[in-house]
């Protein structure tokens, strides 16, 4: 998978390998900009949203992940992995993160 | 791909429920073309009664407007009539020529009202009563004319003429039975009803079959309608008529194209026709010889066919039970079922003629098989429910007709009459919902069930108890539309068809081990489920096939993951065991410590006898574990949380059993068990019963002969009280008795299920059947839970090991 990227102003940062991310589940990666939530689903697809549920701020990090969706442990809100949007009838949206995988190894946007 | 060409022709609600369900599962396999004969799109034909009473407009009614079929990528024909389908050529053709190729065809042609065959019922004036056209009809007569009749006396002529009464018109219904909506009612509700609407000031002519609509005539030409005149050669002056005197499915179209018709169009359990191509729901059809004109089965159709038209196959449609309410503002009305009564049947009546009250309840075998009420419907969709589910109610017969009790129930001010409540109280205390935010969005956003309600509003969606309000609430807005899922029939999550207990089954009967098998075995409908179903499977897997089946941390709740209580900032709190609520001054020496070392803010006592730790970074966890060194008290476990105990006879003047020492052998009996859901325990020394042991899914309490044991009780949001199981002598048969019901509800109850719901549905006798009247059956599950147990590691011992490492640690950078 590789993500459209702005070449300029991309700072990619290794965050760890694929395999340290569990399947169906994520792991947290302390940043600048907050803790970032690196989700890997059933497909082994990759990607990284900001720990914090639309809602009332819950980690999705530690919520159940599966389709392209997580549920947060807080309210049970869903939250699109690829979008980072709350599926309706709630309303919100998470940040994302440009995220992509060489190797084997996961790299997140952190500009 | 190239996709595959739906056409329905029809655009009423069964039809358009079922392009919503189809889209809803299989969004992208066809092209679909839609074809109405009306100008509208879909609105809701139930509400067309407020609309008529003036309490609502079209507007208000909309289910789907135009923007919602471009949104959907469908075609959509207004005012376009089908007249042919061509079954050689796959192609439906309208009446101005346009024509449509499809590869599956839909059918949802509703049906017609019949039309007396009397002289003059086709005079100006006289109507039906079926579409938004009819509903205008009546209005704008209702301006100009003074007098209507309304000929049937059933649930629609009824709403017709309270609509028209309110619109200042003088309005007499004309029936031909003894007693008003008599397929609905039995002889007394009936005579109430029509009390009640005489009072509103509509005059009725029962048993009074009309013989001619008489007419002015204008130059040999058909006039308006000017009276009624009856077979007795009675007359009422009419300036507009209105027939309900029932539907007729609309078959012509299907007949015409040679699909075989009989009383409708006759659909299989899939609601397909004799062409397999063609598929048909709603009014039109006549499946297992049943024609149905209510629109709560028509949804149940229009499941069934988007689910086979998206190739599930594993929907089936087999017939509805029916409810009725009539949507006639001050009259409340309920009738389910069967409820003539006689024959093999039991009746229990309550009659309160002054008060307007009067509930009929109809039993054969035990069972609820009918129900009527009139005057205080709260307890309707009880009733419905277990009428549906066929549940066995001579446990609670003595009290059925008093309805369920709300009493105990918390988070709405104890409020169980929603009628009764202003739009601005608050129905749902955990989310903070009001009524009238409610039944706004039930009107606006055109819902229909309770996870619709609980999906747009959030009410009920939380702890639960406002559940009941939230129905009576759907009930009074969409009428006879609300239909309680039955909870027998309910599937597990969206992602199945199949119930909890199909699920069981089959994990046992196939020996399935994992998740996935389990996916595959009863093909979901989703690739990995959902965070609803897999934790459900997760537990039956493993309940299921102890030391087989492999757990799935992945499919667990965050809670049971991070074996801590995830709390509203993220931290977590730790909470150690402390056998029957007993401790000793190193132990809190040690919890003092750690609270120090971890700089852990708050410091609590449980309500469960016990310390809890709270604010604590997730990623300490591990290292809090190891300083307390004491075993994980499973607090935010579906599992045995704790055993509350008194003092008993070793220090209490009044105890009369060593209770605590009965709690902690319990404890250590039962630790890391994991259930359904959360099990509680208590015991007590004496009867005074300290340690509230009668609000526990297993409550001991101590006498001077033994020890009594209940079951089934519990003190959250619903307090019930535990129900008595036995008396026993001995500690080995306190333990034998508590494992073997315990294990019990482990094996047989649904996932989230508290015992006191496990026990309500499967009833305390055949509890007391398997664990106090069947030695063998009572050893054998205890034999079972013990073996389940053998060998299960304290979760928190093996992760200050070192187990599950990155669980916990954070990804620098």
């Amino acid at each position: 998978m590789s993500a459209v990227m702005n070449a300029s102003k991309a700072v990619w940062t290794r965050v760890c390998l694929l395999e340290d991310i569990p399947q169906l589940g994520a792991r947290v990666v302390k940043s600048a900009h907050g803790n970032i939530a690196v989700f890997r689903n059933a497909e082994d697809e990759v990607f990284a949203l900001l720990d914090k549920c639309p809602h009332k701020g819950g980690p999705l990090s530690q919520g159940i992940v599966f389709g392209r969706k997580v549920a947060c442990p807080l309210h049970n809100w869903n939250i699109g992995l690829d979008d980072g949007q709350a599926v309706a009838p709630d309303h919100g949206c998470a940040r994302r993160f440009a995220l992509k995988l060489e190797e084997g190894s996961v790299f997140v946007d952190l500009a | 791909m190239k996709k595959l060409k739906l056409v329905m022709v029809g655009n009423g609600m069964a039809g358009v429920r079922a392009l919503e369900e189809l889209l809803k599962i299989a969004p992208d396999l066809y092209d679909i073309t839609v074809f109405g004969a009306e100008p509208h799109a879909n609105y809701n034909r139930i509400l067309l009664s407020p609309v008529l009473a003036g309490e609502m407009t079209l507007q208000d009614i909309m289910l789907n407007d135009v923007d919602w079929y471009a949104t959907n990528h469908i075609t959509l024909h207004l005012n376009k009539k089908i007249e042919k389908i061509d079954r050689v050529a796959r192609k439906v053709v309208a009446a101005d020529g346009t024509e449509a190729p499809y590869d599956r065809l839909l059918l949802a042609t509703g049906s017609n009202p019949f039309i007396l065959p009397v002289p003059g019922a086709t005079l100006d004036g006289v109507i039906s009563y079926r579409d938004i056209h009819d509903t205008n009809a009546m209005i704008e007569s209702a301006a100009k004319f003074q007098n209507a009749v309304v000929i049937g006396g059933g649930l629609l002529g009824l709403e017709a003429a309270n609509g028209l009464k309110l619109r200042g018109m003088n309005v007499t219904v004309v029936h031909l039975m003894d007693w008003l909506m008599e397929r609905q009612l039995d002889r007394t509700a009936a005579g109430m009803l029509q009390k009640t609407l005489e009072a509103k000031g509509l005059a009725f002519k029962l048993k009074t079959q009309t013989a001619e609509i008489v007419g002015s005539e204008d130059a040999g030409k058909a006039g308006r309608v000017t009276a009624v005149r009856f077979k007795d050669g009675a007359e009422v002056p009419a300036d507009l008529v209105v027939m309900a005197v029932g539907i007729r499915p609309n078959t012509d179209l299907a007949a015409a194209a040679g699909l075989y018709c009989n009383r409708g169009v006759v659909v299989n359990d899939t609601m397909q026709t004799y062409d397999p191509r063609i598929y048909a729901v709603g009014e039109c059809v006549a499946h297992r010889g049943i024609a149905y004109g209510l629109v709560a089965p028509l949804f149940d159709m229009a499941k069934v066919c988007a689910n086979h038209l998206a190739n599930f196959g594993i929907g089936r449609y087999q017939g509805s039970t029916l409810s009725t309410k009539l949507k006639v503002t001050g009259v409340d009305l309920f009738s389910a079922g069967d409820f003539s009564g006689g024959g093999d049947t039991e009746e229990i009546l309550f009659n309160d003629a002054i008060g307007g009250v009067y509930k009929k309840l109809v039993l054969r075998d035990n069972k609820l098989i009918g129900c009527v009420l009139y005057g205080d419907t709260v307890d309707g969709g009880w009733y419905f429910q277990m009428l549906r589910d066929r549940q066995d109610v001579h446990e609670i017969r003595d009290h059925l007709m008093f309805g369920q009790s709300n009493l105990g129930n918390s988070g709405h001010l104890g409020q169980n009459k929603a009628a009764a409540m202003s739009d601005e109280m608050e129905v749902c205390g955990c989310n903070g919902v009001c009524k009238g935010t409610i039944v706004k969005s039930i009107k606006e956003k055109g819902l229909f069930t309770l996870d619709d309600v609980r999906k747009h509003t959030k009410a009920s969606s939380s702890c639960g108890s406002c559940t009941g309000l939230v129905e009576q609430i759907l009930s009074s807005t969409v009428g006879g539309a609300y239909q309680p899922a039955a909870a027998k029939n309910k599937p597990v999550c969206a992602c199945t068809e199949h119930t909890h207990e199909e699920v069981r089954r089959v994990i046992r009967e196939q020996h399935l081990l994992t998740i996935a098998d389990v996916m595959r075995f009863m093909e979901w409908a989703t690739p990995n489920g959902c965070a609803s179903c897999r934790p459900a499977l997760n537990y039956y897997v493993l309940s299921t096939w102890p030391h087989e089946a492999q757990d799935d941390p992945q499919s667990r709740f965050i809670n049971e993951r991070a074996h801590a209580n995830i709390q509203k900032d993220g931290t977590y709190s730790v909470i150690p065991r402390m056998w029957g609520g007993s401790t000793s001054a190193a132990e809190l020496r040690r919890i003092a410590d750690v609270v120090d070392k971890y700089k852990i803010p708050s410091v609590k006592v449980t309500g469960g006898q016990r310390i809890d730790l709270l604010g604590v970074k997730k990623e300490d966890l591990p290292a809090v574990w190891r300083d307390l060194d004491m075993p994980s008290g499973h607090a935010y476990a579906k599992a045995l949380r704790t055993v509350k105990t008194c003092v008993g006879s070793e220090w209490c003047r009044f105890g009369v059993q060593d209770s605590t020492n009965m709690g902690i052998d319990l404890e250590k009996d039962l630790w890391r068990m994991y259930a359904p859901h959360k099990v509680k325990l208590a015991v007590s020394g004496c009867p005074r019963n300290c340690a509230e042991a009668t609000i526990k899914d297993v409550g001991v309490i101590g006498v001077e002969s033994g020890w009594e044991i209940y079951v089934a009780g519990n003190g959250g949001i619903k307090a019930e009280v535990a129900q008595f199981l036995c008396k026993v002598k001995t500690r080995d048969e306190v333990l034998e008795y508590a494992g073997a019901f315990l294990q019990l509800y482990r094996e047989e109850a649904r996932y989230l299920d508290r015992s006191v719901h496990y026990v309500a549905r499967v009833g305390l006798d055949y509890i007391k059947s398997h664990i106090v009247e069947d030695a063998e059956k009572r050893r054998a599950l205890y034999a079972r839970l013990r073996f389940a147990l053998q060998g299960e590691p304290d979760p928190w011992r093996e992760r200050f090991e070192g187990a599950g490492k990155r669980e916990f640690e954070l990804l620098e950078v």
